[in-house]
């Protein structure tokens, strides 16, 4: 019988999501609890279609790889990508147009935090997962351990996502910046999150490779971090066990840095470290050979983790926090550049000797691509955390700019070259569908990205200017709804960049469903000449 | 433990211990000798398929 004690564990779930939606006096858990309702409902409808009641016949398939999780992840990494770059152009426009607020469910406020998780944690962490399954199979040479343990990761993150997502709309927020899911979320994700630590560990532990290949050490470090900043940030009391509404543990200035300790190694153990074990592994692959050095590669891993852990406190310049702590948060920033270089130089210089791939390869150009932006957005990073700079940047669209560039660039874009090495590979075909699609959807991206980013450069210091400016007697020169208006122009040009990097993700669902289905796009070689046309004879 | 002598142990000896364990990790990198068990560890991903 395959699937019996999943299938039971999932309809209890939906029978407790349903007593939840019965018993709780506040409407909005109420009507999240209905929601968790019909999403594990149809879950255990569709295990149950799955049962099957003869007995188990030989020994189970235990040989090779568990890729079954994998080729999930890259299809729910391309469908919750989308999503998120979509709701990305909408809340765009919505700053533009304000019009477009559609209160009380699409209003910025709620759309907002749905368009961060959706690219960070769907987009992301799908990919993350997805990745780090793979490649932590192939460099131990030994099948996922914990066998549909990965499957329950798989799933779970799913339904963490849609009740994620679900909440914000429903107006569900701990109002916790990249962790807005209220407690139970938390606690659900949580035990999905140790889960993934255990199938993780549990494959690196009985691995035939002697040695742990560096991209693991990334992902752990990644998964490990993640496991505690989630726990120590989302400490919170409920109202009560049927009751949506929870309240932080910390108070004041210290629940300000305790959100800025989790938000800031958010992004740098979620968004960087995860992502760097993805080019460790997936550009050799790509190139074709080793990393240019492996012993930069271990002093880039320790680096990263020793400083990143302090930078947080840089989000909080000139506020509350104890100015020691600021310095400390700016200094430990600027060391950061250490990782960054060390990680670029390793990434790119993987190339040295076989650069020509550029012209014909354009898998490798989104990857070097990506390792471009996380080296530019690494260096504007620490510049950003100098307090003097911050206090032009700090809370004006230059941030935003930043931020796009680490997350369409550098995340994006690596992961993006990842799924097209993976896709072939998973579904056995022999190549991608077109690569010439690759390449409109490389250079739709980047241009997109471009966009984005310059235009938030210039409204950003634009923006701060205004902010600052004074008249000879002492006086602010413009009003805060001038300033914002004086935004329009760029927020219009902010949602071209977002739109062609979303038809550049649409262009890139539409190759790899084709790859998937086993077509391939008759097309000339990138890079050849075309025939010569034979003069008649 | 109060605020106070945790903050004392965190800029003295931890402060210490973290820097040394770093300086000792460079060092082992780069240690003379590495460069062969490096080098075999950089080809485990072109191993297989």
């Amino acid at each position: 019988m395959k699937y019996g004690p999943e299938t039971i564990g999932v309809s209890l779930a939906a029978f407790l999501a349903l007593l939840g939606a019965a018993f709780s006096g506040d409407d909005s858990f109420a009507a999240h609890m209905w929601v968790a309702f019909f999403v594990l409902a149809g879950g255990a409808i569709m295990l149950l279609r799955q049962i099957s009641f003869a007995p188990a016949f030989g020994p189970g398939d235990d040989s090779g790889y568990l890729d079954g999780p994998v080729r999930y992840g890259t299809v729910a990494t391309m469908f919750w990508g989308i999503v998120g770059f979509l709701v990305g152009v909408l809340v765009a426009l919505q700053l533009a147009y304000p019009d477009l607020n559609i209160e009380p469910w699409f209003s910025f406020g709620r759309m907002r935090p749905l368009h961060t998780s959706a690219v960070v944690f769907a987009f992301g962490g799908n990919a993350l997962i997805a990745t780090s399954f793979y490649v932590v199979q192939r460099t131990s040479n030994v099948r996922l351990w914990g066998g549909n343990l990965a499957w329950f990761v798989f799933w779970g993150y799913q339904f963490f996502i849609v009740m994620a997502a679900t909440g914000y709309l429903l107006g569900i927020t701990d109002s916790r910046e990249y962790a807005e899911p209220e407690w139970y979320v938390d606690l659900f994700l949580t035990v999905v999150w140790v889960a993934y630590l255990l199938v993780f560990l549990g494959t690196i532990l009985v691995r035939k490779e002697p040695h742990i290949y560096v991209a693991n050490w990334f992902y752990l470090s990644f998964i490990v971090t993640i496991a505690m900043l989630h726990v120590v940030n989302n400490l919170a009391m409920p109202v009560g066990l049927l009751d949506a509404k929870s309240y932080s543990l910390f108070a004041g200035v210290q629940d300000a840095l305790t959100q800025w300790w989790y938000g800031h190694n958010a992004v740098g153990f979620f968004l960087t470290a995860g992502f760097l074990g993805m080019m460790y592994y997936f550009v050799p692959k790509q190139a074709e050979r080793p990393v240019y050095s492996y012993r930069l590669s271990i002093v880039h891993f320790w680096s990263l983790i020793f400083l990143y852990i302090w930078a947080g406190p840089h989000h909080l310049h000139y506020t509350a926090l104890p100015d020691w702590a600021q310095t400390l948060g700016m200094v430990f920033s600027i060391m950061l550049w250490m990782p960054s270089w060390g990680g670029m130089i390793n990434g790119l210089m993987t190339l040295s000797g076989a650069w020509d791939k550029l012209r014909t390869d354009p898998i490798i150009r989104m990857m070097v691509m990506a390792i471009a932006f996380y080296g530019m957005s690494t260096f504007e990073g620490p510049v950003m955390s100098i307090k003097a700079v911050n206090s032009l940047s700090h809370y004006t669209d230059w941030t935003i700019g930043h931020v796009h560039s680490g997350a369409l660039g550098w995340v994006g874009m690596i992961s993006f070259g990842a799924i097209y090495f993976l896709v072939p590979k998973l579904w056995g075909r022999e190549r991608l569908y077109s690569l010439r699609l690759v390449t409109w959807h490389f250079w739709l991206a980047t241009l997109g990205i471009v966009v984005y980013a310059a235009v938030m450069w210039v409204s950003g210091i634009q923006q701060g200017l205004m902010w600052r400016e004074y008249d000879d007697q002492g006086f602010l020169v413009y009003s805060f709804a001038e300033s914002v208006a004086a935004m329009h122009p760029y927020y219009v040009m902010r949602v071209l960049g977002g739109v062609l990097y979303l038809i550049g993700a649409l262009i890139m669902a539409y190759n790899i469903t084709m790859t998937i289905l086993g077509y391939s796009r008759e097309e000339q070689p990138i890079g050849e000449a075309a025939p010569a046309a034979q003069p008649a004879e | 433990m109060d605020y106070h002598s945790m903050r004392e142990f965190a800029d003295s000896w931890m402060l210490l211990a973290m820097t040394v364990f770093f300086v000792g990790v460079v060092i082992f990198a780069f240690r003379p000798g590495s460069k062969k068990h490096a080098d075999d560890a950089s080809q485990i991903p072109l191993k297989e398929d």
